[in-house]
């Protein structure tokens, strides 16, 4: 690698869409979040400037850890989580291309993307406590119920792309936009799915807080907690962007600054359709959570993963 | 009969109307009529009596002879003297108060007057103690 | 899979006021729970010896927030009747009132924690907003939210006007109509079906059992209402049902609710329209001659008694209440015993707990896992020997 190269990918890597945009990013869809959930519950809602005050208030305070937890592993999951995360957006396309794309990339980013979740089982499993413990237990159960549906639902348009590569997914619907509606059963799946694996309402059953108060990250504290936090926003940027990428036809064949507006607005709508989901329903239990997965998520998958390959041979 | 995402109209509904909170410290909040807020005091009808003090289920209020006490009125010719009427003041003490208005009821001269004011909160708790004159 | 003992309270965001429960989990299954009272013991039923009656009106208005009315009523009736006082029909007819008005707003309170309580929040939003509307009728012909203080020995302490009426039947109307739409998404969401139905099972027998009371009972199909069974107020004239399910889970006490705030808008509507005229209050002795009295009331969480014992003084010589969360609570163990962890808090919300209610001093120990109940005798040897311990002695007491 010469200089030449090297400046740009670090840029790529730590400003844009690296950290500092996720981050970003992430804060502010969080707000974005809160708000329409608020508006839509007949709320004021927060400041834009809450998601941050919370970040920065968190940082302030004390980190205390367990006796009994493992003390190493408990102050390193967070950065874990985040570290995966941010690993998984150098592969998917935000503006034009990804920094790094290849054959098969998406099985990759599918893969760090579980990351976070082992890493909220293992902070909950490590802190020791009952309510945590039990916590812990349910984000496994959940990423058993969701992660089967999730990944058939990304196969669907791969299949009709030909192709692993994320990029080359995108580029494909881009080229091709009158295939984007014949993918909504598998966005739909995807969406609920993708719902479950940030464990937002109706799914957020691992850290429910009038059953198990916390949950897993009930004995986070301080700056550890934060990170989690902003692991968990940054999922939802990664995760939108991702769905983006696989169904919407990314940037739409638009490239260089073009690009940017094109995906905020998308990830932006993603989201809005992610805060429907938290208000219209109540949260399930977890067994009604894997039940409602393999029998009504993984088959809407998988009929529509048929379809693409009818679809496929029909276009020849 | 089971319909899925049956508050889905209401929702989105509630996308285009203003929110129903208000933003309370910035904004004045609605208070009825008659609410029952803190107890005033009206020293010149004050006779004394110490109905309010025996009433109170907190023992939130203590009436005292005050201590600067009016002249008693010049002695018009011809006619009795005419004794001073004493002056009372009265010590309210907003942390026992239950804002039931109880004492407002029972004074026989109406001294005790009922406000809407209900934002009493206040970082000393000295200050909650209002000496009325 | 191992046992684990989750101590569920008395801190826990699922309930509002102190209280224990110990529940043994396998997995996410239950099975056993204990419940363990004692975490919110006032001292107001011996706090009520030392003050006249008037004084112990407000106090134990202040039993409970939500049944604030419910509290002074049935005292108040126990007062009157050693007084003897004959109390004026329109003092009793606005008594009602507002007791309806009671219930309209802890229902609606019941149906928005019961909707955050099983993560439905934009129910619970929805239902609280509401429940200003009557919140705001309470305060219009009372003057305050929660602690109303509209009862008064011998009546209550003031009158409703015309406006005032025009004003509550107007908001009543809002009302019912949000209700209707409750009652739909109640019955028809199936996220809501899915939480509630077949959930925290009291099947009758054992409801008559451990002495469920109220909604809880008459959720198991146990048609028990003070207000039909021993009319007090002015229920004999009005006309209302009695609401009962049979589906004996937590679905049945949601219906149970909703329903009977349907009730309670009729009530409101029928009490307005034909309030009678006359006199609000009638001027009752400060002393009250000696005797004993027991009265009923069905508070909207269900029946509520009082005792009272007069001895000639101003002051009462012992005040007994018994809250329906007492009553409801040994059902609790039994509704929570084999259910899953996720409806434990939905559960316990579905009686409409309310714990400072309830409380009687009790002490467990943690470590050979034993309750004792204390009694006042053993309360105050305890309490002088800790003073003795710090230096002051009251044993001369």
């Amino acid at each position: 690698m010469t200089p030449d190269s090297i400046l740009p990918s670090l840029a790529y890597i730590t400003i844009f869409p690296g950290f500092l945009f996720l981050a970003v990013y992430g804060l502010y869809l969080q707000w974005v979040d809160r708000k329409l959930c608020a508006v839509m519950q007949n709320r004021m809602g927060p400041p834009l400037i809450q998601p941050l005050a919370d970040f920065i208030k968190l940082l302030a305070k004390e980190v205390i850890v367990p006796d009994a937890a493992d003390s190493r592993m408990f102050r390193l999951l967070p950065f874990f989580a985040m570290a995966a995360v941010m690993t998984a957006v150098i592969s998917i396309p935000v503006g034009a291309h990804a920094l790094c794309s290849f054959q098969g990339d998406m099985v990759v980013v599918i893969y760090l993307l579980t990351i976070p979740t082992v890493t909220f089982f293992l902070a909950g499993w490590s802190s020791t406590s009952p309510y945590a413990t039990v916590g812990a237990m349910r984000v496994l159960t959940q990423l058993f119920a969701y992660e089967v549906p999730l990944m058939l639902a990304l196969i669907g348009p791969a299949i009709l792309a030909g192709s692993w590569n994320l990029t080359e997914i995108s580029a494909f619907f881009a080229a091709k936009p009158y295939l984007i509606p014949t993918q909504l059963l598998g966005f739909l799946a995807g969406i609920i799915a993708l719902q479950g694996k940030l464990e937002r309402m109706p799914f957020d059953i691992p850290h429910a807080k009038n059953e198990i108060v916390g949950g897993q990250f009930t004995e986070y504290s301080g700056r550890l907690l934060a990170f989690f936090y902003l692991a968990i926003d940054m999922e939802l940027v990664v995760g939108a962007a991702l769905l983006n990428a696989v169904f919407l036809g990314g940037s739409l064949g638009l490239t260089g600054w073009a690009a940017i507006p094109v995906f905020l607005a998308k990830t932006l709508a993603i989201t809005f359709l992610l805060a429907l989901l938290k208000v219209l329903m109540a949260r399930i239990r977890i067994e009604q959570m894997v039940n409602f997965c393999w029998k009504y998520l993984a088959p809407a998958a998988i009929i529509q993963i048929l379809a693409d390959i009818v679809l496929k041979y029909k276009l020849g | 009969m089971i319909k899925p995402a049956r508050i889905f109209s209401e929702v989105i509904k509630h996308l285009f109307i203003k929110p129903a909170t208000s933003g309370y410290p910035f904004e004045k909040a609605k208070i009825m009529p008659n609410f029952r807020g803190r107890i005033d005091f009206d020293s010149p009808k004050c006779i004394g009596c110490q109905m309010c003090v025996k009433v109170c289920p907190s023992k939130a209020i203590e009436i005292r002879l005050a201590a600067i006490q009016p002249p008693a009125p010049a002695q018009v010719e011809g006619q009795p003297v005419v004794a001073a009427k004493r002056k009372f003041d009265c010590f309210m003490h907003l942390d026992h108060c239950v804002y039931c208005a109880q004492c407002v009821e029972t004074c026989p001269k109406d001294a005790l007057i009922m406000t809407q004011d209900f934002e009493l909160a206040h970082t000393s708790r000295a200050a909650l103690t209002r000496h009325y004159k | 899979m191992s046992k684990i003992t989750i101590p569920l309270g008395p801190q826990h965001p699922a309930l509002k006021e102190p209280e224990n429960f110990m529940l043994v989990l396998e997995g996410e299954q239950i099975s056993g729970a204990t419940v363990n009272l004692g975490y919110n013991h006032r001292g107001m039923e011996k706090a009520a010896e030392s003050r006249t009656y008037l004084q112990t009106m407000y106090l134990l208005e202040r039993v409970c927030g939500i049944c604030s009315h419910s509290h002074t009523t049935t005292y108040i009736t126990n007062v009157e009747e050693l007084a003897k006082a004959e109390i004026p029909q329109r003092a009793l007819a606005i008594r009602t009132l507002i007791a309806e008005l009671e219930r309209v707003h802890s229902h609606l309170l019941w149906l928005g924690v019961a909707g955050y309580e099983m993560g439905f929040e934009t129910l619970f939003m929805y239902t609280w907003r509401d429940r200003e509307q009557v919140l705001d009728c309470l305060e219009l012909l009372s003057g305050n939210r929660v602690h109303y203080s509209m009862n008064t020995i011998g009546g209550v302490r003031r009158d409703i006007s015309i406006e005032q009426k025009a004003e509550v039947s107007r908001r009543i109307k809002f009302l019912e109509e949000r209700t209707r739409y409750y009652i739909k998404i109640g019955t028809e969401e199936p996220t809501v079906a899915a939480r509630t139905a077949n959930v925290g099972m009291l099947p009758p027998a054992v409801a008559l059992e451990r002495g469920a009371v109220g909604p809880t009972a008459r959720a198991s199909g146990i048609a028990r209402d003070v207000r039909k069974d021993e009319p007090y107020l002015i229920y004999d004239q009005l006309d209302f049902k009695l609401i009962t399910h049979n589906t004996n889970d937590v679905f049945g006490r949601l219906v149970v609710r909703v329903l009977e705030l349907v009730e309670s808008y009729k009530m409101i509507h029928q009490i307005l329209n034909n309030l009678p005229e006359g006199p609000i209050a009638v001027k009752v002795p400060m002393k009250i001659a000696p005797g004993e009295a027991v009265n009923r009331y069905e508070a909207p969480r269900g029946e509520d008694i009082h005792y009272l014992k007069s001895n000639g003084t101003d002051k009462p010589e012992r005040v007994k209440v018994r809250a329906p969360t007492l009553a409801n609570l040994q059902s609790v163990a039994y509704m929570l015993e084999g259910g899953w962890l996720a409806d434990v808090p939905l559960v316990i919300a579905a009686i409409d707990p309310c714990m400072s209610c309830t409380d009687r001093a009790s002490v467990w120990d943690p470590k050979k896992g034993k309750m004792a109940l204390y009694g006042w005798e053993e309360m105050r040897k305890l309490g002088i020997e800790h003073y003795k311990k710090r230096g002051v002695n009251f044993s001369g007491l």
